[in-house]
């Protein structure tokens, strides 16, 4: 159904804008009815992946109203999502706990075993991969079942989507030590709560963390000389550095080689008690390094354990820092090469509201760059986006992901085992290449032929037809929400068996885009 | 910026010029070119401590700078494994110091880029695209590399190959290559059938990208299949670490000696970012040393007299403060220990000009000054080596000539 017939893209857009405009000043929600297109495009981008159930209820509900309901999550209760994640024990459980239940026993064993080979066990903090064996794994197991039941079920889809764009880009690593213990914890009271919050916030909910202050190595660093239990101690660079570069202002945002040293300097003493325990993070005045202090031209007036976090207001509420964030979340949700007016509008958006990031989401998800024909199918997706959206389009189930999270770790992304802290790329350099489009087919083989572990029976879509093109086409239509290519089209319609016919468009060119 | 239609087209015309199909090329090529010069770069990612990998036991700077993580001098327990009586190599070097001994492994210190960045994330973009400073360099400078040779001897789709399942910005660019984690998983499950139909989706897609990855992956799967009948994977007593970067080095080999038409291979180690608890002579950067190590001989072993035409060079973004931080390792500096080995090096000797450690002679007071630029290293073994004889288009704005020449190979 042709919807606007009559009208070009730019006007169609100017309507919509207009309708939101309308909407967010309360005005009674106009019927921004969406053509099919439009609205699988939203679907894709707003969602872990795009099904026809998802394109209805956008068309059915309004771009206003639906945008609305996904940037407010917390009105819209998820009881079968819950239900699901409530039989996953280790998420409700503390660092603490999961230390004395999963690690520390394991930790004893190997110890034991190494006294009687005379062999050196290797203390938690050593390396650690998803497949690593013994009792511990179901903690990372849990950990990415999780993750992907979220991803594929969830209703709340923007919010997950903000989680996992937040997670990636305050990036910890589940493979370094003892932040294993704490990267559940990390995301669940770190991120999650702030997704939609403030980035203020969230960057001190980060900054105050367990697994940052572990996996940036700030619980060890001290003013120079202190003297601890382990002998003297010093200043560690590692999180100031990346605090700057990564989590606010950019790497051209402007600070010195001096203004890494300053703001090492003030995080001394945020540390972690018992860290290989699950222990709390704590600030140990011991350590602080009380001299004065310089931080981007500014002096930091002294204060313990405030002074980091004046830091942080400095850096929360930089011009920087917003056009930073701006440039990621529209890389993620719009283009890989977003426009700088876009990139300034959603930034303006950032400073006006002080950082208030439902806003922020707002203002990209409501420019008329999302929404533009030049933006659609511009993303190649990301491992993650491809085998979910796979999982979503043919409801087929997470059940316990290892051998799921071993197929993401084969195309280049495990879950929570990124191990720089620029998290995985968004950008599709980083995803087209020999290895990974074979393995991509090799997921489409799998899964439409249910042999995909890990993951419940695909449900492929009723296709009834005279002929096998016709056939084909609902398939097609079904799986992709639009037409396919037509050799994509041709080689479904000589495929023997449904299943196949699933496979080869799950696998095609067509479908790695969103 | 570079046209990878253009470059496409540009190399079908030289292969229709030719009068060759290119699959028969290809495979003509393959078989007649047996001593095919091969680079393998090695990227330790994380910035490895080069002054532990490659000692300066004769400065007594380096000690002062050390009281905890230092490795002792040579004779000592635990001591560095000598080279020319100033450096030694770390202890867990063993089989690399056997290569210096006869002769194929060359040691250049005090490396670097021209560009102070101490980022992890800006330092490797520069050492990969080949262009410090300039953050617009849409390919790297290994792709840029091959795109230079594109003749009837340098064909294929195996010419490039990363081991990893990301393709690495070294070797993105307008050159067609590989990034893939191993021999085995490059086959379509499901039949013949399933593939073909996929490969027709793929070299009709009208989306360049996939279309030309398409391409390329079919390709590779072509020039593979049969590779495993090609004789046993690893020689006797090439004892590869179970790690993976053995395992990426394991790969390479077999590739060279399936001949399948490599001449750059890419491998990465991660690890190196040793900001606490770094170790010295044994712990947690000794046993990262001991993998590469281990790997590398294991690599050598496993080639043997194939080596004659294969040089390895190792790289990583930027070296370590010279003095050990507050928490017993080091953080982010500049000057760096790059290793080049293989049968054409003219080792068994540290080149480079060492500045000293100093704090005077140090970069900002904190950091092994750079006396020679990365690029000068690899140009070196490019042009040698492979023969490549303008390096202007491998390394823009970079005024390399013969005449400062290293001489490594």
């Amino acid at each position: 159904m042709p919807l606007l017939p009559s009208r070009g893209p730019s006007s169609f857009i100017v309507l919509l804008a207009t309708a939101m405009v309308a909407a967010s000043l309360g005005a009674a929600p106009p019927r921004d009815l969406l053509d099919p297109d439009t609205a699988a495009h939203v679907a894709g981008r707003t969602s872990f992946g795009a099904t026809p159930d998802l394109v209805r209820r956008i068309q059915t509900r309004g771009l206003a109203a639906w945008l609305d309901e996904q940037l407010r999550p917390e009105a819209s209760p998820d009881a079968a999502l819950d239900a699901r994640l409530a039989r996953l024990p280790t998420l409700a459980m503390t660092p603490r706990t999961l230390a004395e239940t999963y690690f520390i026993p394991a930790q004893e064993r190997r110890r034991a075993a190494a006294a009687r080979t005379g062999e050196e066990a290797a203390p938690i903090g050593e390396p650690m991969r998803m497949e690593a064996p013994g009792p511990e794994r179901a903690v990372v197991v849990e950990l990415a079942t999780q993750k992907l039941m979220r991803a594929t079920s969830a209703e709340r889809q923007v919010e997950e989507l903000l989680v996992d764009f937040w997670f990636n880009h305050f990036n910890v690593f589940a493979g370094k030590g003892p932040v294993r213990l704490y990267v559940h914890d990390f995301e669940r009271t770190a991120i999650r709560p702030h997704v939609l919050g403030s980035f203020r916030d969230m960057l001190g909910a980060v900054a105050g963390s367990p697994a940052m202050l572990f996996y940036l190595d700030n619980w060890q660093s001290s003013a120079p000389g202190t003297r601890t239990r382990r002998g003297p101690m010093g200043l560690n660079e590692n999180y100031a550095r990346e605090l700057l570069e990564l989590h606010t202002l950019g790497v051209e945002g402007g600070y010195t080689q001096q203004d890494v040293v300053e703001v090492a300097r003030a995080f001394t003493g945020w540390t972690i008690r018992e860290p290989r325990r699950g222990g709390e993070a704590v600030f140990d005045p011991r350590r602080h390094d009380t001299g004065r202090k310089t931080v981007l031209g500014q002096a930091l007036a002294p204060g313990g354990r405030d002074e980091g976090e004046r830091v942080l207001d400095m850096l929360a509420r930089h011009p920087a820092t917003a056009r930073h964030l701006a440039r990621k979340l529209a890389v993620r949700f719009v283009s890989d090469t977003p426009s700088d007016a876009l990139v300034a509008r959603v930034a303006a958006r950032f400073m006006a509201t002080g950082g208030n990031l439902r806003e922020t989401t707002r203002a990209l998800l409501e420019s008329p760059e999302f929404l533009a024909p030049a933006a659609r199918r511009t993303k190649i997706k990301t491992p993650l986006e491809f085998v979910t959206s796979a999982l979503r389009v043919l409801d087929a189930d997470v059940r316990m992901a290892g051998p799921l999270a071993q197929q993401l770790r084969a195309l280049g992304m495990p879950p929570y085992f990124a191990e720089p802290p620029t998290g995985y790329s968004d950008q599709a350099g980083a995803w087209t290449n020999g290895g990974a489009l074979v393995q991509r087919m090799n997921v489409a083989v799998a899964l439409t032929a249910g042999r995909l572990r890990g993951v419940g029976p695909p449900r492929l879509p009723e296709v009834d037809g005279d002929t096998a093109e016709a056939r084909a086409m609902a398939m097609a239509e079904a799986l992709l929400l639009r037409a396919p290519s037509p050799a994509t089209m041709a080689t479904m319609a000589r495929a023997r068996t449904p299943e196949e016919m699933a496979a080869l468009l799950i696998g095609s060119p067509d479908f790695q885009r969103r | 910026m570079h046209d990878r239609r253009i470059f496409v087209k540009r190399g079908a015309v030289a292969l229709l010029a030719l009068g060759f199909a290119p699959e028969f090329l290809a495979q003509a090529a393959a078989a007649a070119t047996r001593r095919r010069k091969v680079l393998v770069v090695v990227f330790q990612r994380g910035a490895v401590d080069g002054l532990s990998m490659v000692v300066p036991h004769g400065d007594a700077a380096y000690y002062a700078a050390r009281p905890t993580i230092a490795v002792p001098r040579p004779g000592r327990d635990a001591g560095a494994l000598d080279l020319d009586g100033h450096f030694g190599l770390h202890p867990g070097l063993a089989q690399l110091h056997a290569l210096y001994r006869n002769g194929s492994l060359a040691v250049v210190h005090a490396c670097g880029s021209p560009d102070p960045t101490r980022s992890h994330f800006d330092a490797q973009d520069y050492m990969e695209s080949g262009t410090p400073g300039v953050k617009r360099t849409p390919d790297g400078w290994l792709n840029r590399l091959i795109a230079q040779r594109h003749d009837a001897e340098h064909v294929g789709a195996m010419r490039a190959v990363a081991l990893s399942s990301r393709l690495p910005r070294i070797l993105q660019g307008a050159a067609p290559t590989l990034a893939m984690t191993s021999v085995e998983r490059m086959r379509i499950a499901g039949g013949g059938a399933t593939g073909d139909a996929f490969e027709a989706q793929y070299a009709a897609a009208a989306d360049r990208v996939l279309r030309d990855t398409g391409r390329e992956t079919f390709d590779a799967m072509r020039t593979l299949r049969g590779v495993e009948s090609r004789g046993p994977a690893t020689a006797a007593g090439a004892a590869y670490p179970r790690s993976a970067f053995g395992d990426a080095l394991r790969q390479v080999a077999r590739l060279i000696k399936a001949d399948v038409g490599l001449e750059v291979a890419f491998a990465e180690a991660g690890g190196w970012d040793t900001h606490v608890n770094q170790g010295g002579s044994t712990g947690q950067l000794a046993t990262r040393l001991g993998d590469l190590g281990q790997a590398i001989g294991a690599f050598v072993a496993d080639l043997g007299a194939g080596m004659q035409d294969v040089v390895v060079v190792t790289m990583s973004e930027f070296g370590r403060t010279v003095a050990e931080n507050g928490t017993r390792g080091t953080d982010h500096g500049h000057g760096n220990a790059m290793l080049v080995l293989g049968g054409p090096v003219r080792g068994g000797r540290v080149y480079g000009r060492w500045p000293g450690l100093d704090v005077a002679s140090r970069a900002e007071g904190r950091d092994v000054a750079v006396t020679t630029d990365f690029r000068d290293v690899l140009a070196d073994v490019i042009a040698t080596h492979l023969g490549v004889a303008d390096l202007g288009p491998v390394f823009p704005g970079h005024a390399w000539t013969p005449g400062r020449r290293l001489g490594l190979v």
